[in-house]
């Protein structure tokens, strides 16, 4: 039997899981923070603009973002096939083409800064 | 020693008479200390001796009293009266073929086992007389935890893949493959992955993490199975991206193959 090419999406599925185990948590708590007016004085919009008009920031930025993306198309895939729904090749389809969309977006945005 | 009244509710199939299985009340008195699989056996010697399931060492060694409790795969020796109210429905493994009451034909997962080559394929052969294959603790500490299974079989009832796609190579003789390759005598992981890499092996599992839930023996086959998908990507990089690779990798597998013909 022929050996799998899954590796092409699982590699990216596995370091975008390993990116969400460590900042995700993170992000939502500053996110939090901000929205109730509490962001700490090194995280205020000023200081977020520079970073993300920076190379490195936009690279960052868009790291963070297009791998957690894939990550999450990756795991909803296999859930809904632990689910029975097994028209892979469609929720595939769907799930990565939103992921590609995404990521497409945030460096259009990221261009944009 | 208290006593209590136990209802077991068991799966019966006779291929002989039944043309569909069907479920069977018993009422039993049992010790309170007792496990499934005493209830049971009281049920064969003083109330149904019709009864049949397997069973041998009632002490979580042998593997193979796994039975369905409750919807849930374990062994019926390790699995206390004390821990179950009401009604205990106790059924077959899930996901195999019943060939009687209790008892499933393994058969499937035999053929898997053998398929993933569960045995050492030296790296280099030596005369007995250069002596044995030296290890050191930290070398059989890579692969101890994973030489622990007892083919019981739960992990295979647990993992709702194998129940959707039989053909999945499925848990237990998986962790069997990483076992041997985790070894430092062996050399044939170039020949196992010639299974394990294909959508039937690793790449069926979606890490759902059942089969480490259910392990009697703490064996942990989902951990297995995610560093097998590591080392497989790492593969199918140095085969498809690396300058060479592929036909390195094809050499390496045909001196293995070679090696224990």
């Amino acid at each position: 039997m022929a050996k799998s090419h899954k590796p092409v999406v699982w590699f990216p599925f596995a370091a975008g899981g390993t990116v969400i185990a460590f900042c995700m948590p993170v992000i939502v708590l500053l996110t939090l923070l901000a929205a109730l007016g509490h962001a700490p004085a090194g995280l205020d919009y000023q200081n977020m603009h520079v970073f993300a008009r920076s190379g490195l920031g936009k690279l960052i930025i868009f790291g963070v973002v297009a791998l957690s993306l894939w990550s999450s198309a990756h795991r909803l895939r296999c859930t809904c096939y632990d689910f029975g729904l097994r028209a892979d090749t469609l929720v595939a389809t769907v799930l990565y083409a939103a992921a590609i969309f995404g990521s497409i977006a945030a460096a259009v945005f990221l261009a944009r800064i | 020693m208290k006593e209590r009244t136990v209802q077991l509710e068991v799966l019966r199939y006779n291929p002989d008479t039944d043309t569909e299985a069907h479920f069977q009340r018993y009422e039993v008195v049992c010790q309170e200390e007792w496990v499934v699989l005493d209830a049971l056996n009281k049920v064969k010697a003083d109330i149904d001796p019709t009864l049949n399931y397997r069973w041998s060492c009632h002490m979580a060694v042998c593997g193979s009293c796994g039975m369905m409790i409750n919807g849930e795969p374990k062994l019926s020796c390790h699995a206390f009266l004390r821990d179950y109210e009401g009604v205990i429905r106790v059924e077959p493994l899930a996901h195999f073929p019943i060939e009687r009451d209790l008892v499933t034909a393994p058969d499937d997962f035999m053929e898997k086992l053998k398929r993933v080559k569960p045995y050492i394929i030296p790296k280099e052969k030596k005369p007995i007389s250069e002596g044995e294959y030296k290890q050191t603790p930290a070398q059989l500490m890579k692969f101890r935890q994973y030489s622990m299974c007892i083919n019981c079989m739960l992990c295979y009832a647990a993992c709702p893949q194998y129940g959707l796609t039989p053909s999945f190579i499925g848990p237990a003789a998986l962790t069997l493959a990483h076992r041997y390759n985790q070894d430092s005598r062996d050399g044939g992981r170039a020949e196992r992955q010639e299974v394990v890499a294909t959508h039937e092996g690793v790449w069926e599992c979606t890490f759902v993490g059942a089969c480490s839930e259910v392990c009697p023996a703490h064996v942990d086959p989902a951990s297995a199975l995610q560093q097998m998908k590591i080392t497989s990507s790492l593969d199918w990089i140095v085969e498809h991206l690396m300058p060479g690779g592929k036909s390195a990798r094809d050499t390496a597998s045909r001196e293995d193959a070679g090696d224990i013909s």
